[in-house]
This record gives C-alpha cells, sequence and structure tokens, in this order.
C-alpha cells in the first residue's frame, strides 16, 4: 500500500486531572524522514509521544497510522502497528546478552537457538551499520552500545516509525556521530524517526523537519533547511530569551581546595578517580564536565568526606588562613567547615532531600544538631523554609507540604536554598539544572553567581556543555576517572571538550 | 568399604528432600518471588500425601501400592500448590512483604503438619502408630534386577522412584530456565519485572505460575519424606530443619537446579556426618550438625567476592512489583 504519511496526529489533546498536557495537536511524520520535536521542558513532547506508544491514550483527536485510523491501547498495540520507542533510560536485563534482551517477550519455537537468533540479529545490525556483538552481555556495554542494543530490538521487532527520547544525553560528540549515521542508514531503508530533543545543533544537524510544541501547544513545523538556531528557539520559547548567562569575572580568587594525587575504588574495586590533582578558588565557578559516570560523583563525594580515598590528599584553604587536610575527615566534620554539597541525583531526591518528609522537615536535617536539648527546634527551620520559598519563589502549597509533591525544579531550589542557607565557603552542586525548564534554570545560575560573588568557591558538575562553557570561569575534564584536561571557559571550544570528553568512552566502547 | 557405602546411600537419600525444596524454591524465586514459605509447604506435602494414602488405606480392604501412591502423590501436589497459591495471592496479588509472608506460611504449615499428623495418629490408635505400609512399599520399590548389581546397584539404583524423579525435575528445570524462550522469559520477570512487562510478558502471570509450581515441586520433598525415608508414617516436627537447608542449598548451587544435584548430595552427607564420625561427644554433634550452613555462608562469601552478575540472585529477588503510571 503507498502512503506517504507514517503517522498522522489530528486534533489530539491529553488533559491530566485540570492540567492540559497536549492541547489539540495537529502534526504529521512522512515515510521516511527525520523529524525532530523540539520544546522546552514540560511542552508536552514526552507526553504526545507516550500516546503513539501506548503508554497513554488521547482525551481527544484521532491518530492515523499508514493512513488509517488505530486505537492504541497499551504498547503491545503500538508495537503491532509498527511503533518503537526507545526511553531515556532503557529497559534492559543486564544479566541478559544483547539477543535475550532483544527476543524477549517475543512468541516463536519454545526452544531457543541462540546461535541461530544471535546471527540472525548480528546481520540485521549489520544492513544499518550498527556494531553490536549479540552474544555480549548487557553490563560489559557501554551506554552507547546499550542504545545501540535499544535500536537494534525495536527493529528486530519490526518497527517501521522509530520514536528516540533525547538519546544524546548520554552520548559522547564521536557517538552521537555515529548515532546520526545509523539514523540517516534507516531513514534511506523507509523507516519513520522521531526524536525528541532540546538540542539545537543536533536538531540543524539531523533532522528533515522540526515539529516544535510550547507549553502542551503545537506552535508548528518547518523544514530544516529554512530554519536557523534563533528561529527554532523564538519558536520554543516564544519570545526571544537571551541565551548568556551573565559571568563575572572572580574577585581575587583565594585558594579553597587543593586535591592532590586522589585515587578512590568503587565498592567493586574498580578504580573511579585515578590521580586525580586540581585546586579550586574561592570567588570562582570551577565545571565539571565528562560523560556520565566518569567519576563526577565520587569527586564530589570525597571531597564531602562521603567517599573513602585511597591515596593522594585533599586539602581546605580557610579563608582564616588556617589548612585542614579533609580525606581522612568525617563528612560531618567536613561540613562544619561550610564545605556544602547539593548533589540533585536523577531521581532528585536520592540525596540531599526526604521525599515524604515536608520542608520544615527537610531544613531540620542540616540544622538538628545545632539545637542542644532533647527537643527539636522547628521555629527557625520553619522560617528559613519560608524564607526560601520566598527568596527563591518555590512554588508549594506551604511548608509542610511533602517535598516529593513539588515539581523538580521547585525541589532543586529548596535543595539548594538549603545549602546556600548554612553560608558555605564551598559549594558543591552536581547537576543543578538537570531536568528544569529554562527560567528555572536561569533562577539557579544566578544563585550560583551569587554565591561565587560572595566568594564561595563553587564547583559544578554539569552535563550541558552549552551552560558549563557560559557558566563557569575554568572547566575541569573528567574522562573515566582521570583528568583529561582543565582549561579556560571563556575560550575553550566545545568540540575540544568533547575531544577530552571521550578519551575514556573510546576505551570503554572496547570492540575491535 | 561397607561403611561408606552406606554413608553415601544415606547422603542420597536425606539429599533428596533437599533437592526437591530447592529445585522448588529456585523456580520460584527466578521469578523474583522469595518464598521463605517452603520450609513450611514441605510439611504440608508431606502430611497431605501420607493423609491421601491412610484414608484410602482405611477405606478398602486390600489396598492397591500404585493406587495409594497415586493419591497420595495428588493430595501432595495440591496441598503444596495451594501453599504456593497462597503465597502468590497474598504476594502477588495483594502486594504483602514476601519476608512476613514467607515466614508466616512456614510457621503454618508446621502447625499444619503436626497438627493433622496428631489427627491421624489419633485416628490410627496413638502415637506412631500410623502406617501406610502399602503404599510406601510402592514408593520404596527398587528397579529389579538392576538394583542387584553389587556396589553400583546398591549406590546408583537401590531407591524408590522419586529419587530419579527429583533429579530428572532439576534436569528438566535448568534446560527450561536455560534454553526455552518461556525460561528466558521467565528470568526476565525475575531480574526486571518493568523490563518484561514492557516486552509485553505478563508479570504476574509468570510470577502465579512459577510460585504454585516451586511449591509442588518442593511439596514432593514432603512426600519423599514420609513415603521413602520413614516409610509411611509420621512423628511430629520429624522433618525437621530440611526445608532451611533446601534454601541454603538455593544459594550453594547459585540458583541452578542441576547444580543443586550434588549440591543436595553433599548437604545431605554432611548432615549425617556427625553419625559416621567415631568419638564424636554431644556437643561435637551439633558442631557437625551445623556444618551446611557453614559451607552455605563460606559459598556467600565466594560468591559475593567474586562479583560476577551471573552468580547474584535474581535482581528484583523479594520486591513487589507495582505497574507504574509512568
Amino acid at each position: 500500500m503507498e502512503y506517504e504519511n507514517a503517522i498522522e496526529l489530528r486534533h489530539v489533546t491529553k488533559r491530566f486531572g485540570s492540567v492540559v498536557a497536549n492541547s489539540d495537536i495537529s502534526l504529521t511524520v512522512r515515510k521516511g524522514e527525520i523529524l525532530s520535536i523540539l520544546g522546552e521542558n514540560g511542552s508536552g513532547k514526552t507526553t504526545l509521544m507516550n500516546m503513539l506508544s501506548g503508554i497513554y491514550s488521547p482525551d481527544e483527536g484521532s491518530i492515523l497510522i499508514r493512513g488509517k485510523e488505530a486505537v492504541i491501547r497499551s504498547p503491545k498495540d503500538s508495537f503491532a502497528l509498527g511503533i518503537g520507542m526507545i526511553h531515556q533510560h532503557f529497559k534492559l536485563i543486564p544479566v541478559l546478552s544483547a539477543a535475550e534482551n532483544i527476543i524477549l517477550g517475543l512468541p516463536g519455537a519454545q526452544r531457543l537457538n541462540m546461535a541461530l537468533l544471535t546471527q540472525e540479529i548480528g546481520a540485521l545490525a549489520e544492513t544499518y551499520g550498527f556494531e553490536l556483538n549479540p552474544a555480549q552481555k548487557i553490563y560489559n556495554m557501554s551506554v552507547s552500545q546499550k542504545q545501540t542494543v535499544e535500536i537494534v530490538k525495536v527493529l528486530y521487532r519490526g518497527a517501521e516509525v522509530l520514536i528516540l527520547d533525547e538519546p544524546t544525553a548520554v552520548l559522547t560528540p564521536q557517538e552521537t556521530q555515529k548515532l546520526f549515521d545509523v539514523l540517516r542508514n534507516m531513514k534511506r531503508a523507509g523507516k519513520s524517526i522521531i526524536i525528541i530533543t532540546h538540542k539545537l545543533r543536533e536538531v540543524l544537524e539531523l533532522s528533515d523537519r522540526v515539529a516544535v510544541l510550547r507549553k502542551g501547544a503545537y506552535i508548528g513545523t518547518v523544514e530544516t533547511a529554512e530554519a536557523s538556531a534563533s528561529s527554532l528557539t523564538e519558536m520554543m520559547v516564544g519570545e526571544r530569551i537571551s541565551l548568556d548567562i551573565c559571568r563575572d569575572e572572580p574577585q581575587t580568587p583565594e585558594k579553597r581546595i587543593e586535591m592532590r594525587g586522589v585515587t578512590c575504588r568503587d565498592k567493586e574495586g574498580v578504580a573511579v578517580l585515578k590521580d586525580v590533582s586540581f585546586t579550586a578558588y574561592g570567588g570562582e565557578i570551577l565545571g565539571i564536565a565528562g560523560i556520565a559516570g566518569s567519576g563526577q560523583k565520587e569527586l564530589l563525594e570525597s571531597i564531602a568526606g562521603l567517599q573513602e580515598t585511597e591515596n593522594g590528599e585533599i586539602l581546605y584553604f580557610s579563608p582564616e588562613g588556617t589548612v585542614e587536610k579533609l580525606s581522612g575527615m568525617k563528612s560531618s566534620e567536613i561540613s562544619n567547615l561550610h564545605i556544602s554539597l547539593a548533589f540533585v541525583p536523577e531521581d532528585r531526591l536520592g540525596m540531599g532531600l526526604v521525599g515524604s518528609m515536608d520542608l520544615t522537615d527537610n531544613m531540620m536535617l542540616r540544622s538538628y544538631q545545632e539545637s542542644r536539648g532533647f527537643f527539636a527546634d522547628r521555629k527557625k527551620p520553619r522560617k528559613l523554609a519560608m524564607d526560601i520559598v520566598e527568596q527563591l519563589a518555590v512554588a508549594t502549597p506551604g511548608v509542610d507540604t511533602p517535598v516529593r509533591r513539588l515539581s523538580g525544579g521547585n525541589v532543586q531550589k529548596v535543595l539548594l536554598g538549603r545549602e546556600i542557607a548554612s553560608n558555605p565557603t564551598v559549594l558543591l552542586v552536581a547537576y543543578p539544572v538537570r531536568g528544569l525548564d529554562i527560567n528555572s534554570s536561569y533562577t539557579i545560575y544566578h544563585l550560583l553567581n551569587e554565591q561565587k560573588k560572595k566568594g564561595v568557591a563553587v564547583i559544578c558538575v554539569g552535563e550541558d556543555l552549552d551552560v558549563l562553557l557560559e557558566l563557569c570561569d575554568r572547566i575541569m575534564v573528567l574522562a573515566g576517572g582521570k583528568v583529561t584536561g582543565t582549561a579556560d571557559a571563556r575560550t575553550i571550544t566545545k568540540e575540544e571538550v568533547g575531544l577530552m570528553m571521550s578519551d575514556s568512552g573510546r576505551r570503554a566502547l572496547g570492540h575491535g | 568399604m561397607e561403611l561408606i557405602l552406606i554413608f553415601l546411600q544415606k547422603a542420597i537419600a536425606q539429599g533428596i528432600c533437599i533437592l526437591f525444596g530447592a529445585s522448588g524454591e529456585i523456580i520460584t524465586e527466578k521469578s523474583g518471588n522469595l518464598n521463605l514459605g517452603i520450609p513450611g509447604i514441605m510439611y504440608m506435602g508431606g502430611i497431605g500425601g501420607l493423609m491421601g494414602a491412610f484414608f484410602y488405606e482405611q477405606s478398602t480392604a486390600e489396598p492397591v501400592g500404585l493406587v495409594g501412591l497415586l493419591i497420595s502423590m495428588l493430595a501432595t501436589l495440591l496441598i503444596s500448590a495451594l501453599g504456593g497459591l497462597i503465597f502468590s495471592f497474598l504476594t502477588v496479588s495483594l502486594r504483602a512483604n514476601q519476608n512476613v509472608v514467607g515466614l508466616a506460611l512456614t510457621t503454618f504449615g508446621i502447625g499444619f503438619g503436626n497438627f493433622f499428623g496428631g489427627s491421624i495418629s489419633k485416628l490410627a490408635g496413638g502415637v506412631g502408630q500410623i502406617s501406610v505400609a502399602v503404599t510406601a512399599d510402592a514408593y520404596r520399590a527398587k528397579i529389579p534386577g538392576l538394583s542387584q548389581i553389587p556396589v553400583v546397584g546398591d549406590l546408583l539404583f537401590s531407591y524408590g522412584f522419586l529419587t530419579y524423579l527429583s533429579v530428572a525435575i532439576a534436569i528438566l528445570l535448568t534446560f527450561l530456565l536455560k534454553r526455552t524462550r518461556k525460561g528466558l522469559n521467565l528470568r526476565a520477570v525475575g531480574e526486571s519485572p518493568a523490563t518484561a512487562d514492557a516486552a509485553g510478558i505478563s508479570v504476574a502471570a509468570y510470577k502465579y505460575v512459577s510460585t504454585v509450581a516451586g511449591a509442588a515441586v518442593a511439596g514432593l520433598g514432603g512426600l519423599y519424606f514420609v513415603m521413602e525415608y520413614l516409610g509411611g508414617t509420621w512423628t511430629n516436627n520429624g522433618f525437621g530443619d530440611r526445608g532451611w537447608l533446601a534454601i541454603a542449598l538455593v544459594i550453594l548451587s547459585i540458583w541452578n537446579p542441576a547444580r543443586a544435584i550434588w549440591g543436595s548430595f553433599l548437604f545431605g552427607g554432611l548432615y549425617i556426618l556427625y553419625i559416621y564420625l567415631p568419638g564424636l561427644t554431644r556437643a561435637t554433634q551439633e558442631l557437625c550438625g551445623m556444618l551446611p550452613y557453614v559451607v552455605t555462608i563460606v559459598v556467600l562469601i565466594f560468591t559475593s567476592r567474586r562479583n560476577n552478575l551471573e552468580s547474584q540472585p535474581p535482581a528484583s529477588l523479594g520486591e513487589a512489583y507495582f505497574r507504574e503510571d509512568r
């Protein structure tokens, strides 16, 4: 059957309670094209795609697949219609091989002939130019290899339409290029590809057309050839927002933290930091770049005393001029020195805040030791919580609301607000703007800049290179637990940082 | 020589109950369900089979061994499967805590066994008076011919059919887990139910089926104990801690039923070693009884140090699965 549009959405609306996540969206995906769906966080991209993959069903409107109206009630229906979604968090089982993961749940002969299946999958991967060893176990794979498995999995299931949710978030620039190459091969083979992203450069490089969403509404689709970064940004944010993050020159930087040749191992005995040395100064923001899992977490935790170091030493130079040796101190002693750690993990609440406790109680987590006597003092923490809500414009019904009910951006504001309230001299933050929309991100940048102005040494681990390059004064790159370079953020280019990041990326791939 | 032969025979005999229990627990655990009710379920299976045979032999003047065998086996399978069903319903459908349910089920199962054991003892005329000799003889029937071969026959062919069944089940389950699609799906459910769910596998169905089937297999261990080992009678708490040994054996065999076969013989040997070691005092006998557990702990230390994922328990073991909206 001839058809032009692989998918057509007509007036699709989805509501969650009183919140409209998608309102009256009509868009088409052609056969054999790469369509980018661009939008800020909370613009409804993922909700829209979840309707195609059967996780939600639309309240209004209709979905046409290959010209025929379709009802998608479950992921199974979606599979059957040839739609495959590759989620940001891979759904793979580490202890099984790639091939086993790929055939999981599929019908077929009861007796498994792994040799034959492996061959079949290998051949399929080869047609599109994937590098994949189907017999390899998932736990031996790098992130990009796992992504390959996910993509081959949906292709093996006969997907004609592939939806990729932020596929490049975890890849090095080099791996991203490789991914783009196979996506182009798939396009040539007549598959339709939808990419959800907020990285403009990639949109412009890869896609044929771009559909833009803003606050749940469909703004329009443009041919990529006719678009530019600024025109797309304008469509995405509605009005022209200066992307410049204000950055002052550091004022009289003073040495605060010095790490000398620190090595640490994870609980499996693998070295996660290898002979790391660097210096952080008060009054500047030091950015730490690197692909996820290069030792960023361990670096911060070793300073905060949460991670045992094997050799080397970490020195703290206090504003009063004394020198303390942090390595070997307890984390509580370190936090008494006003060294503050605000780590925002993927689930946002994992460390730092307790989801089921309200704002006041979360403030008390830091201050309960200050009050003497048997009973805890709730008044001061409550006041602090109220101040933070007011100053940082935290959207919450009140300070008695469990933190878990707050949205991501607000949780991050609460966490950072609390850390800053303790008047740190060293502030360690990881992924401070993870998952936040542009406006919340700027609030956080502003907070960090204020701390810098106060003379605080800020060490910021980030994932978005553009932000790191604009926010930080210096950038240090970690790859595979090693420092592969430190540079002035004002002069280094993104490509240079990318190259430093991928040093271990290539090695981790490990295939010959 | 004679003594060693007897020791080996007895070790295998001891091992079989444990092997049934371990095989059942392994397929249960492969689905992510940690059924600590297995020791109780083995009691239930044992008394169920005994009651089936007892009432059959009471009701007819000339009981036939094969009929008694079938009735008792069916009763065992049903009643132990019921134990697995209770566990599945509480933990999968109602999402109760698996440890709590399992331990409660063990307490219940032991009480269940002792209560009905006591009841039919009374019917039979007193403690130790239960006898289902005809059925038990059917269970104890050796392989004709082969068992007459000296030494080899004694060592390999001098057991009732349940012994061979237990080994066959263990090998079959290993094949099922490793070489079939259903087995792959089951392993996926135990490793990551969310992933299995996304792949279109019915998590609840796999958990129910493997837990109920696992309980039924484990129940056969209890049946073996009352029929072949005791010869068709009951003593309260006679089954002892063999159920817990079965659970320890799951760890020793690193979740592989085929490996549990020799593991069960090892456990069986260690379990009765004290009888064959000369010059043990009462206290050193007790120390000797500790050996299977010591071995398990040593294995645990080694596997956790070796730290490869294949020798770890199923990743979702003991956790309830909620399909979340997102």
